[in-house]
């Protein structure tokens, strides 16, 4: 049976650690919708959403209630909208349609986000995924819980360089369509090299066409947890240090286990995946950075950094895969600025980096992550900042991704605020030399050679 | 079968804390297996593990009327199911 030392160190985590599970995200396929009738296609798609999730806010709140353990959102993953739009859609304006089918599906059963306009596009871009891509930036005004993600590269095919130019001109768009909100439409949008099909996570999450009719994938978090534990073993060894946040991952990942169990049971789906992924948030403890620091960082950014981050991630996915037997979606650890208060004053101290940044990205998951730019930053230099986080990810058989933000009438100086989980961002500075040359050329980059690694 | 709930009370020491909330169980039809008690930095901190089987009560509104009961006693009282415990703690 259980003890009282237990009972109130569980308790803790969740009162004083902000242990939370960060999502419970029902993946839906949408393919069955599919028809060349748009109305109709869009009559299905608002159906199927609606009988399939009915339940999940419901659901969501017995589990918080039965366990005492914060369930901070609902979300839903569809097929990408690309393929499922592709017989019906014959201009961008009919993509857009389908996004307001997805906002006013996720409002009826109250699902916070809702992912999976989407187009996959490694290799190369059929006419309906281009018109999804050019959709993007009026999709994403128009609606509030819609999110996109483009997987522009993949270590199978290399990197589709025509898509990753578009999507530098499109992220400017949807920039200038959000003007008027500091360009924040922005974080609703994301491109990937190696996208998974299971990421619980927005704004890239997905129901990907490997995947069963319907799934529940579920999102831990806790960075506060581990920063706790890592508090008790100052200037012990290493040993020492990665046993901790080995053990202390294993407690986290086992509550995001029981809830998915039952997630699953109570709402008759089967049971995806865990996404092991340490995700901060503005909250004062629940960071990612501040766990470097306690690590022996004086800052996130310092050299060091990425070898504490790497180290760091290995020991929450061992710690993580003992608790739970299917582990999926990103599984790392997210270090988005605006997101994680630590990060922010890494920035502000000057400490870090976009280039430190993108190395940190090397040894963790995601990548650039809800960094705010100068929104004078000319797409081809944007293009260029995504193709170099393609090119770790193609190269490094790994999932990167990049969720820039550049905000139109601000420059480096300036803080945007995003309002909530988001946080605020102080705009990095980009380096300022061209390579419109580079990214002007058409085509792809081939995928790489896997022997001779160097 | 038992269908084992966590009971935590946490807050300053006073008379009758465990006497009232152990009557407003027995009241329930709720059946008391274990009690631990100890102070942390100065806080009575208490867990009951008890079995709601045979409650006359849902396991919602057991929470409420813990909760109401806490509030009027001037603690903090939570119940919880016990896996997340089990979970947590043991392989």
């Amino acid at each position: 049976m259980v003890n009282i030392k237990e009972v109130i160190e569980t308790n803790k985590m969740v009162e004083e650690q902000t242990l939370d599970v960060r999502t419970i995200t029902i993946g839906i396929s949408l393919l069955e919708c599919i028809d060349a009738d748009l109305k109709l296609l869009n009559e299905k798609i608002y159906h199927r959403i609606t009988t399939v999730a009915k339940d999940l806010d419901k659901v969501a709140k017995e589990i918080e209630r039965d366990y005492g353990i914060p369930i901070v959102n609902r979300r839903i993953s569809v097929t990408p909208i690309a393929l499922v739009g592709g017989a019906a859609c014959k201009t961008p304006e009919d993509f857009v349609g389908i996004a307001h089918t997805l906002d006013k599906a996720a409002e009826a059963v109250g699902a916070n986000l809702i992912g999976g306009y989407s187009a996959l596009v490694s290799k190369g871009m059929t006419t309906a995924d281009e018109m999804l891509i050019r959709s993007i930036p009026q999709a994403l005004c128009e609606t509030s819980r819609v999110c996109s993600s483009v997987n522009l590269a993949s270590t199978k095919t290399g990197i589709n360089m025509d898509a990753v130019r578009l999507m530098g001109d499109i992220l400017l768009q949807v920039a200038d369509r959000s003007k008027d909100r500091d360009s924040v439409d922005c974080m609703k949008l994301v491109v990937f090299c190696n996208a998974p099909d299971d990421n619980p996570f927005m704004a890239g999450a997905f129901h990907g066409v490997t995947e069963a009719d319907a799934i529940i994938n579920v999102g831990v978090s806790g960075p506060g947890v581990v920063k706790k534990a890592l508090e008790q073993v100052r200037g012990e060894s290493f040993e020492v240090l990665c046993e901790t946040i080995k053990k202390t991952a294993f407690k986290v990942t086992r509550v995001g286990q029981l809830v998915a169990q039952e997630a699953s049971k109570r709402l008759g789906i089967p049971f995806g995946i865990i996404d092991l992924s340490l995700a901060p948030t503005p909250a004062i403890g629940d960071s990612v950075a501040d766990i470097l620091c306690e690590i022996g960082l004086e800052y996130a950014g310092a050299p060091g950094t990425t070898a504490a981050l790497a180290m760091l991630n290995d020991q929450v996915k061992k710690g993580g895969v003992m608790a739970s037997s299917y582990v999926g979606g990103l599984s790392g650890a997210f270090i988005p600025v605006s997101e994680d208060q630590g990060m922010i004053n890494s920035v502000e101290a000057g400490a870090i980096t976009l280039e430190k940044l993108e190395a940190m990205t090397c040894v963790c998951s995601v990548g650039l992550d809800m960094i705010a730019i100068p929104g004078d930053t000319p797409a081809t230099t944007i293009s260029g900042m995504i193709a170099d986080e393609m090119a770790l990810g193609m190269v490094n058989q790994k999932t990167t991704a990049a969720r820039l933000i550049p905000v139109i009438g601000k420059g480096v100086g300036d803080t945007v605020e995003f309002g909530g989980l988001f946080g605020y961002a102080p705009i990095m500075p980009v380096n300022k030399f061209s390579c419109a040359d580079f990214i002007n050329r058409e085509g792809r980059i081939p995928a790489p050679i896997h022997s001779f690694k160097n | 079968m038992e269908n084992k709930v966590i009971i935590t009370v946490v807050g300053k020491d006073t008379v009758g804390i465990i006497a009232r909330i152990c009557t407003y169980l027995a009241d329930s039809g709720v059946n008391v297996l274990d009690i631990t008690q100890t102070i942390v930095k100065g806080y009575f901190n208490m867990m009951m593990i008890v079995d709601i089987n045979a409650a006359s009560k849902s396991f919602g509104d057991l929470q409420t009327d813990l909760e109401k009961l806490g509030d009027e006693i001037g603690v903090q009282v939570k119940a919880q199911k016990e896996e997340i415990f089990e979970k947590m703690h043991r392989l």
